[in-house]
């Protein structure tokens, strides 16, 4: 709770100096314009999706690194079926959905079944699909038309991703806070074998974060490519398992597990999309943000642990 | 040189220590003479242990004074002790599985050349040899510690020892985990070194070997001197009697009716994962049946595969007449088990959740099948806390802030929620101070009473008798007997614990 007002205060107080700059500099504020907000908010959207994913995983305990290959291999795919063979877009993008279920039971059945680490199991997934999206496509830039309302249109001047983000926040937050399953999850993520010997199928439960987690990849992946309408097979979607990570963190998850929010994570991303908005008014060369970012979310750790500490030694 | 004769090499003098809660030694006399194996012995809890660590400057000693040639010396800490030329070889062993032979006896001591100060290996491999020929080990000094048996891990410690010139060489439990023939090398060995001057303290529960290699034994009963033998009256019925022998009455909860009742469970040929033998034998409803064994004895094997941790290679259990294979711990609670299991703080609850989350984690699907019932958790959980007087200020605080006892009685009491017929009590009083204990006691008499059939696997020889209707006694993972009534006696347990 207290690590989840700290975020919140930091956000406000990042979005006073984005506007405190831009008054001094330019004489307006640019970052509260509409074009901008919405924006921002299609791409807290997107990245509130896939980081809630990986935010269900760490919560159990565990790690998926491949949340940005399935991204980029869905949208190949998507982009691929529809242009050449011309397939209902909806279709194929149910096929995703089922493929993010089948890739998350695999992922579970090699982790729980031959006790393989997560972190190696996703991180061959990682380059695995990667290399598919990038072998079928050639490494050609995949174009997919008739497919932009899902990543661009709004709805009561919010845009659909965000929308897409609330309905997954809710349905996640329910799971994971009024279920006795969200429950199982947090356990395990702090002590699986006492789990287990209190009779819970560990395994099983396991495997359903990422189920979830692959599932909401595989949303962030149809969201984005219609966003965007177009794929770059060798770099769409790089990196986000990372951004996940730390918007996770920065809300709140613990990557000991059993910590966190769907709240904070959202607000985990959030900040960083702020962050990158605000590089990007304030006139910084965006050769220069994973720098700025990197250093941010490694201050709000400190404080964090120091503050921490700090309280230990009170109670104690 | 009669007088040295008299003198003897070591004395502690009326050592007393004191642990939160419980006096762990209480002005204990032991005297080491030149050139002699001492045995050591007395139940778990007796205090052994403590004695030799405080030997070996583990910790200090509140009062009482240890004198080495008749000199008061003070052991400040474990460099102390080495400086001394005290050697304490410990259960587990201390060795660096990845290193040879050579590196791992001077380990942190390498000889070093003067120029430069590295490794000197010509000199670490050359001493090495000469002491691992001391101690009887075979083989090349290059053998890495991994590859050598525990019996030859064993010597390597000894020649660690030997490698600090000490005089005094405490050896505890040695023998645990050594063959037959490992052993009387082992003794052998003791012998060669014993000739050369070294004095031993031979640490043991297996009163057989103790008579075979000592020479004298110092008893120890909860904290204080049982008593002395010498040689010709060290029979292994002596030892035993100063080793139990009080009045176990004060402790324990009166029994409950003995009338035969139904069955709850049935073993039939298990065999445990790893076991070599196979088990049988029946569980009535309202009965403690003790596990008694020594240390290594498979009563943990044989509770993980009851409850379906590690499932069983053989054999099945019947439940209510109906035989069912249990292959996993919700398999064990569905037919209405429940394990309060031998590691407390990472396998009974979990430290990091508060104590309605742990209380409510095996039940809570019982609630409702999905969905949290959290006004149902909470009654439930106060309702447990009532009834075991678990004190904690709160429902919400994390069970790593509570006492030992009270973290016991949360790891049984998630179990009650869901009205047990079976529960498996892995060890139930370990780590709990005395006053705990005694309530622990009376909680587990209070649900046999109420039916459950009850396993309870212990150490304490006290506990087990104390409590118990039958108790199962193992050794070296088959059932060597089970007693009843007035059978169940000290001697009879540790006759048929240590296969003797």
């Amino acid at each position: 709770m207290r690590k989840l007002v700290g975020m919140t205060l930091l956000l406000i107080a990042l979005v006073a100096a984005i506007c405190f700059y831009q008054v001094l500099t330019f004489g307006g504020v640019a970052f509260f314009r509409p074009e901008n907000l919405s924006n921002l908010a299609q791409r807290v959207g997107i990245l509130g999706i896939y980081a809630i994913g990986a935010g269900i995983v760490i919560i159990s305990g565990g790690i998926d690194l491949s949340i940005g290959s399935v991204i980029g291999f869905v949208g190949v795919i998507m982009a691929m079926t529809v242009s050449t063979f011309g397939l209902n877009p909806w279709v194929v993008a149910l096929g995703c959905l089922i493929l993010g279920v089948g890739l998350g039971l695999w992922h579970g059945f090699l982790i729980g079944r031959f006790n393989l680490q997560p972190f190696v199991v996703t991180l061959c997934t990682l380059l695995l699909l990667r290399g598919l999206a990038r072998g079928i496509s050639g490494g050609i830039s995949q174009k997919l038309d008739g497919f932009s309302t899902l990543g661009n249109s709004s709805i009561l001047h919010v845009p659909i991703p965000f929308w897409i983000l609330i309905a997954v926040a809710l349905v996640v937050g329910f799971f994971m806070n009024f279920t006795v399953y969200g429950r199982y999850l947090y356990a395990i993520g702090r002590n699986a074998e006492a789990v287990r010997y209190s009779g819970v199928n560990v395994n099983r439960m396991r495997t359903a974060a990422y189920v979830a987690c692959a599932v909401l990849s595989a949303v962030a992946g149809i969201v984005s490519v219609s966003y965007t309408g177009e794929v770059q097979p060798a770099s769409a979607g790089l990196m986000f398992e990372m951004w996940a990570i730390a918007a996770a963190v920065l809300g709140g998850c613990s990557l000991r597990g059993g910590e966190g929010s769907v709240i904070g994570i959202i607000i985990g991303a959030a900040l960083i999309k702020v962050m990158y908005n605000g590089i990007n008014l304030l006139g910084i060369s965006t050769e220069w943000e994973w720098a700025v970012i990197g250093v941010v979310i490694l201050g709000g750790v400190i404080a964090d642990a120091a503050y921490r500490q700090r309280s230990e030694r009170k109670t104690s | 040189m009669p007088a040295s004769v008299q003198i003897p090499l070591l004395e502690m003098r009326g050592i007393t220590k004191r642990f939160p809660g419980v006096l762990a030694l209480d002005n204990v006399d032991l005297v080491l003479h030149r050139g002699e194996i001492l045995g050591l012995i007395g139940e778990n809890g007796a205090g052994k242990s403590t004695l030799m660590r405080i030997l070996a400057g583990d910790y200090p000693a509140d009062s009482g004074a240890i004198y080495l040639d008749g000199r008061p010396v003070s052991i400040k800490g474990v460099r102390d002790a080495i400086e001394l030329g005290i050697s304490v070889i410990y259960q587990e062993l201390n060795l660096a599985p990845n290193l040879d032979v050579a590196s791992n006896i001077f380990l942190g001591r390498e000889p070093r050349k003067k120029l430069l100060g590295i490794v000197d290996k010509r000199a670490l491999y050359s001493r090495a040899s000469e002491l691992a020929e001391r101690v009887g080990l075979s083989g090349n000094v290059t053998t890495p510690v991994s590859e050598l048996s525990p019996g030859g891990q064993q010597l390597v410690e000894i020649a660690k020892a030997l490698s600090v010139k000490s005089r005094i060489l405490v050896l505890d439990e040695p023998t645990s985990s050594l063959t037959p023939s490992e052993v009387s090398k082992l003794f052998d060995i003791m012998r060669k070194l014993r000739a050369t001057g070294v004095s031993m303290i031979f640490v043991s529960h297996r009163l057989a070997e103790v008579k075979e290699i000592c020479e004298r034994v110092v008893v120890l009963r909860d904290g204080r001197n049982a008593g002395e033998l010498d040689k010709p009256r060290m029979e292994i019925e002596e030892m035993v009697k100063l080793m139990v022998g009080r009045d176990l009455a004060r402790f324990f909860p009166k029994h409950g009716q003995l009338e035969k009742r139904e069955v709850v469970l049935s073993v039939r040929g298990l065999r445990p994962k790893g076991a070599k033998s196979e088990i049988s034998f029946d569980l009535h409803s309202g009965e403690v049946l003790g596990v008694a064994g020594l240390v290594g004895a498979g009563r943990t094997e044989l509770v993980r595969s009851l409850f379906g941790v590690d499932p069983p290679e053989a054999g099945s259990v019947e439940v209510k007449g109906r035989a069912t294979k249990v292959r996993s711990p919700s398999d064990a609670i569905k037919l209405g088990m429940g394990l309060v299991p031998e590691d407390r703080k990472q396998l009974g609850v979990i430290l990091e959740m508060n104590v309605a989350e742990n209380i409510s984690l095996p039940s809570i699907k019982t609630y409702h099948p999905v969905l949290l019932d959290r006004k149902r958790e909470l009654q439930t959980a106060q309702q447990v806390v009532d009834s075991l007087d678990i004190r904690t200020p709160s429902l919400f605080q994390r069970v790593q802030y509570l006492s030992g006892g009270n973290q016991q009685k949360v790891a049984l009491g998630k179990w009650l929620a869901l009205s047990p017929r079976i529960l498996i009590l892995d060890e139930p009083t370990r780590g709990i101070d005395v006053g705990s204990k005694s309530e622990i006691y009376k909680l587990i008499r209070n649900l046999a009473n109420d039916g459950v059939g009850i396993i309870m696997v212990s150490s304490e020889l006290e506990e087990i008798i104390g409590l118990s209707d039958r108790v199962l006694v193992m050794h070296e993972g088959r059932c060597t007997g089970i007693l009843d009534g007035d059978q169940i006696t000290e001697e009879n347990i540790v006759r048929l614990a240590t296969g003797s």
